[in-house]
This record gives C-alpha cells, sequence and structure tokens, in this order.
C-alpha cells in the first residue's frame, strides 16, 4: 500500500468513527449538535482524502460541482423553514438517491466500454444501487410533489393497481435477474433503470398525505441501501458504513411509524387506506350533536386550569400556530397553570415533525411529551386542548372493533376533564373516519382558523 | 480492479448492527433531526461521485459523476446546516439553568 493509499483509507477508517458517534450523540438532546459537527467533519475528511484518489486526474469538473451543489445546497439548509421540513426531507432523498443511480450507471458504462467485463457480483452490486436509487429517485420526487401539493395529497387508485404494480415490480427484478446471468446486456440495464424509475411513481400515487412518514422513512431506508451498493460496487467500504446506517435508521423509523398506525408494512404500500374507508365505518354521526364553545368562554377555562395538555396535529403545521400556541401556553403558565405537549409518534407528516415545529416555537423539549408517557396523566389535566389533530385522538380505535383505524395506539384525550378541539370544520380527518370524541358531552368544539383562534384567545386570556 | 470479496459483506452486516443498537436508542423527539442527519451523512456517496467525475474515463462517466457531485454536495451541505439548525432549536426550560444567555 503506497503512503497516498493509506492516507485515504485513514481519512475514510476517520470519518466511519465520526459518523457513528454524530449518531450516537442523537440518543441525547444536549449531545446531539456537538455530535453532528463532528459528523460533518467526518465528512470533509473523507472528501478530501478521496481527492488524493489516484484515479482522479482532474478538478475541474469536481470543483465545478462541489461549487454548484454548495450554492444550492447552502440556502436548502438555511431558509427552508421548519414547516416545510417533511418535503425538504423528501426531495434530499432525491438528491442522495440520484448520486448513487448516477454513479451506477456510470460504473456500468465505463466498465461495458472499457472493455472489462461487468463480472455477476460487481452486476449485483449494481443492481442493487440503480433499482433502489431510481425507485428512491421517482418515490420520493412523488412524496415531495405530494407534500408540496403540486399534486393532490390524497390517494389515487384505479381499478387493478396492485395488479399492474406486483407485474411492474415483477418484470424490473425479472430483468435483473437476466443481468445477472448475462451482464452484458445494456438495453435490459437501461430497460431496468427505466422500470424501477417507474415503480418509484407508481409506488407513492396511492399513498396519501397522512400515510407519508412510513413513505418518508422507508425511502430514507432505501437511499441508504443505494449508497451501501455504491460501496460495494466500487469496493468503498466507508460508503457501506454510512450506507448501512443510513438504511437501518430508515428500517426502524419505517417500523416505528406503522407501529403507531398499527399496521403492517404491506398494508400501508399496497393498502390504500382510502378504499378500506369507502366500505363505511361502523358509527355515523346522524343523531348525535357537538356544542360549540365561544372564544371567551374556552379563554376562561384555559385562564383557570391549573393543567393543560396541548395535542398538536398536523393542522398546527398547517396554519404555522406553532408560536402562537407558545404564546398561549406562557400566559397559562404565568397564571400558574402548567402546560405539556402530547406528541402522538404520527402527528403530522414524518416522524418527529411536532418536535421540530414546537422547538422551533422555543417550547423546552422536556415539555414535549411521548404517547406512552402523557397517556396516564390525562385524567389529572383539566383541560385537553386538541389543534388540528384528528385520528390520533380518535377513541374509535379503542372501542370501535369495526372502525378502520381499530387498534391504533391513540391519545386518551377523553379522560381529561374538559376537552376543547380547535378544528376548521366538522369535515372529517382524512381517513373520513367520524371522531366520537366530537360528540363527547366533555368536549366543545372551537371552529375556525387555528392560528387565528389562538391569536384571538391570547387577547382573550390577556384581559382576564 | 473491482474485487467483491466477503470482508465487504461483513463490513454491512456489522455496521447494520451498530445502526440498529445506535438508533433504536434515539427517542422521538429527535426522529427529524435523525432523518436528516442520516440523509447528509448518506451524502458521503460524494466520494463515489468524485471519482466518477474526476478519473477521465469517458464523457458519459464524466457527466454522469459531475451531476453526481452537484446533488451529493447539496445533501451534503445543506444536510448538515439543516441538522444543526434544526438541534441548535432544542433546548431545556430556561429557568434549569440560569444565567444562560438568552438567544
Amino acid at each position: 500500500m503506497t503512503p497516498r493509499e493509506l492516507l485515504i483509507q485513514a481519512a475514510y477508517i476517520a470519518a466511519s468513527v465520526l459518523f457513528i458517534l454524530g449518531l450516537r450523540s442523537l440518543t441525547k438532546a444536549e449531545t446531539a449538535r456537538r455530535g453532528m459537527q463532528q459528523a460533518a467533519l467526518g465528512m470533509v475528511i473523507a472528501v478530501a482524502g478521496t481527492l488524493l484518489h489516484h484515479e482522479i486526474l482532474t478538478y475541474g469538473w469536481i470543483l465545478a460541482g462541489l461549487v454548484i451543489g454548495s450554492v444550492i445546497g447552502y440556502p436548502l439548509g438555511v431558509y427552508v423553514p421548519m414547516t416545510a421540513m417533511p418535503q425538504r426531507i423528501a426531495i434530499s432523498h432525491v438528491f442522495g438517491a440520484l448520486a448513487a443511480t448516477l454513479v451506477g450507471i456510470a460504473e456500468y458504462y465505463t466498465h461495458l466500454h472499457g472493455g472489462e467485463p461487468v463480472s455477476t457480483p460487481l452486476m449485483a452490486a449494481l443492481g442493487f444501487e440503480v433499482v433502489f436509487g431510481a425507485l428512491t429517485v421517482s418515490g420520493s420526487f412523488m412524496a415531495f410533489s405530494k407534500l408540496q401539493e403540486l399534486i393532490p395529497g390524497r390517494p389515487l387508485t384505479y381499478r387493478g393497481q396492485n395488479v399492474a404494480n406486483i407485474a411492474l415490480f415483477a418484470v424490473t427484478i425479472g430483468s435483473f435477474g437476466y443481468l445477472l446471468l448475462h451482464p452484458g446486456a445494456e438495453q435490459v440495464f437501461y430497460l431496468m433503470v427505466g422500470l424501477a424509475l417507474l415503480s418509484g411513481i407508481l409506488l407513492v400515487l396511492p399513498i396519501g398525505g397522512a400515510d407519508m412518514p412510513v413513505v418518508i422513512s422507508l425511502m430514507n431506508s432505501y437511499a441508504g441501501l443505494a449508497s451501501a451498493a455504491t460501496g460495494f460496487a466500487i469496493g468503498n467500504n466507508v460508503l457501506i458504513i454510512a450506507g448501512a446506517l443510513d438504511g437501518a435508521s430508515g428500517f426502524i423509523l419505517s417500523i416505528v411509524m406503522s407501529k403507531a398506525m398499527n399496521r403492517s408494512f404491506g398494508n400501508v404500500l399496497f393498502g390504500a387506506f382510502g378504499s378500506v374507508v369507502a366500505g363505511g365505518s361502523g358509527k355515523t354521526s346522524e343523531g348525535l350533536t357537538v356544542r360549540e364553545i365561544s372564544v371567551e368562554d374556552a379563554a376562561m377555562q384555559l385562564a383557570y386550569a391549573r393543567s393543560v395538555i396541548v395535542v398538536p396535529g398536523y393542522g398546527l403545521a398547517v396554519a404555522q400556530a406553532q408560536h402562537t400556541v407558545r404564546e398561549l401556553a406562557d400566559l397559562i403558565e404565568k397564571r400558574g397553570g402548567e402546560v405539556k405537549y402530547a406528541i402522538h409518534p404520527v402527528a403530522g407528516r414524518m416522524p418527529g415533525h411536532m418536535n421540530v415545529l414546537l422547538a422551533e416555537a422555543n417550547v423546552p423539549y422536556d415539555r414535549l411529551v411521548e404517547m406512552d408517557e402523557i397517556n396516564p396523566q390525562f385524567p389529572q389535566a383539566d383541560v385537553a386542548l386538541v389543534i388540528g389533530a384528528n385520528d390520533v385522538v380518535n377513541p374509535a380505535a379503542r372501542n370501535d372493533p369495526s372502525s378502520p383505524i381499530y387498534g391504533m395506539p391513540i391519545l386518551n384525550v377523553d379522560q381529561a376533564q374538559k376537552v376543547i378541539v380547535m378544528k376548521r370544520s366538522m369535515n372529517p380527518g382524512f381517513a373520513g373516519i367520524e371522531n366520537e370524541l366530537f360528540y363527547n358531552e366533555k368536549t366543545s368544539m372551537l371552529f375556525g382558523d387555528a392560528k387565528q383562534s389562538l391569536t384571538r384567545l391570547v387577547s382573550e386570556v390577556k384581559t382576564l | 480492479m473491482t474485487y467483491l470479496g466477503f470482508i465487504e459483506i461483513y463490513v454491512f452486516i456489522l455496521a447494520g448492527f451498530v445502526g440498529f443498537m445506535v438508533i433504536t436508542r434515539v427517542p422521538p423527539l429527535l426522529h427529524t433531526p435523525l432523518m436528516s442527519a442520516t440523509n447528509a451523512i448518506s451524502a458521503i456517496s460524494l466520494v463515489g461521485s468524485l471519482v466518477a467525475a474526476g478519473s477521465e474515463r469517458n464523457q458519459v462517466s464524466t457527466i454522469l459523476g459531475f451531476v453526481a457531485v452537484i446533488s451529493a454536495t447539496i445533501n451534503a451541505v445543506g444536510g448538515f446546516i439543516i441538522t444543526d439548525r434544526m438541534l441548535k432549536m432544542f433546548r431545556r426550560q430556561p429557568e434549569q439553568v440560569p444565567g444562560e444567555k438568552k438567544p
């Protein structure tokens, strides 16, 4: 091994260690920031090491690429608002997977046209790389478009969809299998890339906005696997390690998200939730009435409460009301009350969405309480304030076996002394499921835009 | 040149285990930063892109490598910045650490 190679390998080992330490630092909020800065240092070391690589002859394209990438990446890091975080994450999966896919195609092309035969193991690595990569590029782009509302967020379904998708997968895997036997079949390779791209689009098309946490996690995992496969293809261990870490992380998050919805992976991907609901849920709202509450009365209840639990949902993010919530909470606390936030794992559009939003509004993170910990505290709460959340507080998940969400773990809001639900209108949530919480005698509804209502609540509480 | 040994498979599996053990301990509080962090880390595919873009093997490799360098750099730069931005926001109750500078 030449000294230069030794240096490169040392850089890669350092980077791998720093990446693992960086992720480990994320187990605690106090250490997280420091650890991730070390991981960033690891990235710089790895890139610097690579630039010493003996195969690199010219630096023009590299430099141009690094500069252009930084010019685009910097504003994406600094200016994207926290409310747009789900689509920001989705688009970054597109970039990551695109890089892996393009490297895979370049590697294949170079081997084929450089007179070097593509061996079967190399073909296997390249195949995984471009299939996972292409699938993630188009799938994440679809997720991004749905979250950014470039296309409708509801599930888009058609007759025979699952059959068509499975057939498409079969052909993609079939062409992969063919390539393993005949790695020189160039057309089949590009066909496979095209099919994988198409699969990504069709896979995400039938998935609704509320299932996005699972999709984003899954894409995270695929992007990681594509990176790891790149490492196999070019024989680079730091790529394999980073890819494996990413893959494991995405996989774990997907499982956590699926569990929090009480659904299997397969059900999210192939279930098209909307069609289940079309069958009809057990309960209807007929003969039931809801109680509306005025802002004045709601302000009164909140102002004199000793203990308030705020339950945020996607509606909070849509209304961008996180700062106003914090303002209200400050007022309640000034009057001697205690405010906590109950965070359901799938509230919002990605894992941890609500935590980031509320942290942005300067809510201390020890006030953000996870589901299992907060649920026993609801009976002692004077008021539960539900803001833009629906299915995650629907008691039907506990006590109505005919409901499509039956069995999903929920926040036991109905056990609080009083419940105030802030909602735009009586439209049911994404699943179209009636929520019996709204008809509960403890519940009163405060209709209107979450931000406006909260602003009015703030000024009311101030006058009390 | 491209020797595919079992060593790589060992590395992959062991790294997967390390990832699994570390990441199961990440609290839900930090799940969004975790996603953006793993995303930034997987921009390490930059390493492969750099070689493809700079090795003058053929034009296809150079151009694809160039585009790959751009997109991986976007993730590396943007990903670490946004992760840091998020983690900066997570703080404890201010009263518990008296004397701390208010941002």
